[in-house]
């Protein structure tokens, strides 16, 4: 059995006004749409753009803000700091492990609870969807120490619920270790976020016509099958942007490391190392060197998906 | 309606939202002046002592509070921050010790009038005096000083032979623990905790994280690889090695060693004096025995070495004044209102901070709030300052990443990729 989607269809191009000249129309058309976008175009500019611009500028000087007086250009040796340190590729390392391994399971957690938002019965469903999305609408920092207390050895329930699984016992220092403490740090933005991926498939569920669902059944095929080659390929550009934000999002985790280990046993993410630079030694210089770095493997993120996965972000939209 | 009276209707609400708006600044011109104090969270203290030298000015001026966050690396980060933009509205500073260097070599406290100094360090405990002054100058206001005891259960002591009414030495209280199987507290965690234990280990031992000290980070020498920094690490290995710690070592603040001790297996603990009035709070919540607390003792920190006596960490808040404030002059007043014996009495019955004049431990009121009163007067005498520099963060940051965890430190590698770890990231050479 083969996918089944829907053949594309044609855009169609505007025909209107002969080649290389623009109707008056559409002249007015494009003032108007200046003047629509134009004041959120120059807001966007104005909170995004700039701190960018003086972020990268910035990190070509050697400045730290208690002794300005003393702030000199130094070029790129910023960044050879940074990028001969150890300290930089671990915590790079921390954060491409947080970011597959949440992603990943987000995406299994969340696709099931959108069949289960887009399937339950009509009466429960307003109940269900509500409860599903409350974690999202829990603040981070909220949510990190709840699940610290919860794991915390002197505060905590879980050692004493889960004494009977082998390794947990009444003495397990989740926070004691590497790797126990990114467990729980993972488990934490699971929970908090698996509900924005959920409401993003939801969405893609809803766009999956239902003549292909139907004619699968009248074909004989299973509900397995169905997902596989129905489902799934007809919602790909949904799947594609839900992957898209949460993989953004999740490689800038801040809230729960600082909470939870404040960076120690090897924690830290590169949005920590940012901080701790910037904010704790105040040397704007080397810290924003860090965040230029932080912002560069975002873009470079968000162009691999786009380029190699092709996510149309318009067709996501349904346009 | 029709659109234009809508929008007429729209219009007059907006010309009211501003006009009542720019009411609300006018009235700022009037009345005396407002001072702000920022001030760390406490258990109200502070707010009583502005509105009592509030009224103690007369309506000269007035003092309201702003709490800054709760640890003190938050309160510095959101100081500095605001400083380093000239905020105005900074008159009062509650300020941690160890981050004072940093902000006075900034130019962000205004100069102490000389007359003052003099008066507010009059009968001030010498640590204190200490901890206010940069490049041989006061800076800020000494308020009151903290420091950590050796805090034990009089009946486990009793029981393992421990002869507190001597110096104790932390070998005699891990064998003491070993013996009666009890906690030992201590601050484990990664975090200033760790510097604070770090710091009085080495300075015990008669050594020093910096040893000669500069305006210049590059010129600065840490002591980490001599004797006394060796010895710290034995201590602080031995300690975590004596199989008498919680399991949760490496994450244990002060609060986990308080909550350990108040446990049926507490035995020791170097902790704050809060401790005690901790203790009496949760008797008084009914999670706590009366006889647990009637157990708590203290005694002066315990030594490294036998014949050196013990350097206590050393704490507390000093007030600094904002350089970029409108009303240095009032705001020097209010400080020294701030610090006087009575407000300074007053804090330490009602909060548990202990004062930095050394007459408000013979108050009666005092003494009979806090019987370990005597012995943290002894120890503020004994007491050492952490490091004093304007990099202060880069030293105990880097100490923190180096000496954590402490079950994992080794005398004889720790103090040297310590050294040259700080090193390098005070030359700016590396992340922190």
């Amino acid at each position: 059995m083969t996918q089944t989607t829907l053949p594309p269809v044609e855009k169609t191009q505007p025909v209107s006004a002969p080649h290389g000249t623009i109707s008056d129309r559409s002249k007015a058309e494009r003032k108007l749409g200046w003047l629509l976008a134009g004041p959120a175009f120059f807001v966007m500019l104005a909170v995004t753009a700039y701190p960018i611009l003086q972020a990268v500028y910035e990190s070509l000087f050697s400045y730290r803000l208690t002794d300005p007086d003393n702030r000199s250009f130094n070029g790129l040796s910023n960044y050879w700091v940074i990028l001969s340190d150890s300290l930089w590729w671990t915590s790079l390392g921390v954060t491409l492990l947080i970011t597959v391994v949440t992603v990943l399971v987000e995406l299994v957690l969340g696709f099931a609870l959108a069949m289960v938002m887009a399937k339950a019965l009509k009466s429960i469903r307003p109940v269900i969807r509500a409860a599903i999305l409350i974690p999202y609408a829990v603040i981070t920092v909220v949510s990190a120490f709840a699940w610290q207390f919860a794991f915390d050895i002197n505060t905590g329930f879980v050692n004493r619920w889960f004494d009977w699984i082998p390794g947990i016992s009444a003495d397990t220092d989740w926070f004691g270790g590497q790797g126990t403490s990114l467990l729980v740090i993972c488990l934490a933005e699971i929970w908090k976020t698996t509900p924005f991926i959920s409401l993003l498939l939801l969405a893609g569920l809803a766009q999956v016509p239902e003549v292909l669902q139907e004619a699968a059944k009248v074909d004989g095929a299973t509900w397995w099958q169905r997902l596989w080659r129905v489902t799934l390929p007809n919602m790909k550009a949904a799947i594609m942007v839900a992957l898209l934000f949460r993989t953004l999002d999740a490689f800038r985790v801040f809230d729960t490391i600082f909470v939870m280990t404040n960076g120690a046993n090897n924690t830290e993410s590169v949005s920590f190392l940012a901080y701790r630079q910037t904010i704790a030694r105040l040397e704007i210089g080397l810290g924003s060197a860090v965040s230029v770095l932080l912002f560069l493997c975002v873009v470079l993120l968000a162009a691999m998906f786009i380029k190699g996965f092709k996510v149309d972000l318009a067709q996501a939209r349904g346009e | 309606m029709s659109n234009r009276r809508r929008r007429g209707l729209g219009g007059g609400a907006a010309a009211l939202v501003l006009a009542s708006s720019l009411a609300a600044c006018g009235s700022d011109d009037g009345g005396p002046p407002t001072l702000t104090w920022y001030t760390n969270p406490d258990a109200g203290g502070q707010a009583e002592i502005a509105s009592r030298c509030t009224d103690a000015a007369e309506g000269r001026y007035q003092i309201e509070t702003a709490v800054l966050p709760r640890d003190a690396a938050g309160q510095r980060e959101q100081l500095i921050r605001r400083l380093a933009a000239e905020d105005s509205s900074i008159d009062i500073m509650s300020l941690d010790p160890p981050f004072i260097p940093e902000f006075a070599e900034a130019g962000f406290l205004a100069p102490v009038p000389e007359d003052l100094a003099e008066r507010v360090t009059e009968d001030v405990v010498q640590s204190a005096i200490e901890g206010s002054t940069w490049n041989d100058e006061l800076v800020a206001v000494p308020f009151w000083a903290n420091t950590q005891v050796l805090w034990y259960r009089a009946s486990v002591a009793e029981a393992a032979g421990l002869d507190m009414s001597q110096p104790v030495t932390w070998d005699q209280i891990i064998a003491a623990a070993q013996d009666q199987d009890v906690l030992i507290g201590a601050q484990g965690a990664r975090a200033e905790s760790l510097t604070v234990w770090f710091n009085a280990l080495i300075e015990s031992a008669g050594g020093h994280i910096i040893e000669e000290n500069s305006d210049d980070p590059e010129d600065i020498t840490l002591g980490l690889e001599s004797d006394a920094g060796r010895r710290a690490v034995e201590v602080m290995r031995a300690v975590a090695d004596s199989g008498q710690v919680s399991a949760a070592f490496s994450t244990e603040n002060e609060d986990a060693s308080a909550t350990g001790f108040e446990s049926e297996r507490g035995g020791f603990q170097v902790n704050y004096p809060f401790v005690y009035a901790r203790g009496l709070g949760a008797v008084e919540a009914g999670s706590l025995e009366q006889s647990v607390v009637d157990d708590y003792a203290a005694a002066v920190y315990p030594r490294v070495d036998e014949d050196t006596p013990a350097a206590p960490p050393y704490g507390g808040i000093n007030l600094g004044i904002g350089a970029f404030s409108e009303n240095v002059d009032f705001a020097y007043e209010a400080a020294e209102c701030i610090v006087s014996e009575e407000n300074q009495a007053f804090y330490f019955v009602n909060d548990g901070n202990p004062a930095s004049k050394a007459s408000v431990f013979d108050d009666p009121e005092v003494l009979e709030e806090f019987p370990q009163a005597p012995v943290i007067r002894e120890s503020l005498e004994l007491a050492a300052p952490r490091p004093q520099t304007p990099y202060y963060s880069e030293v105990s940051g880097g100490i923190q990443r180096e000496y954590h965890a402490p079950g994992s430190v080794d005398p004889d590698s720790t103090p040297q990729t310590a050294t040259e770890f700080i090193t390098a990231v005070l030359a700016g050479d590396q992340l922190l």
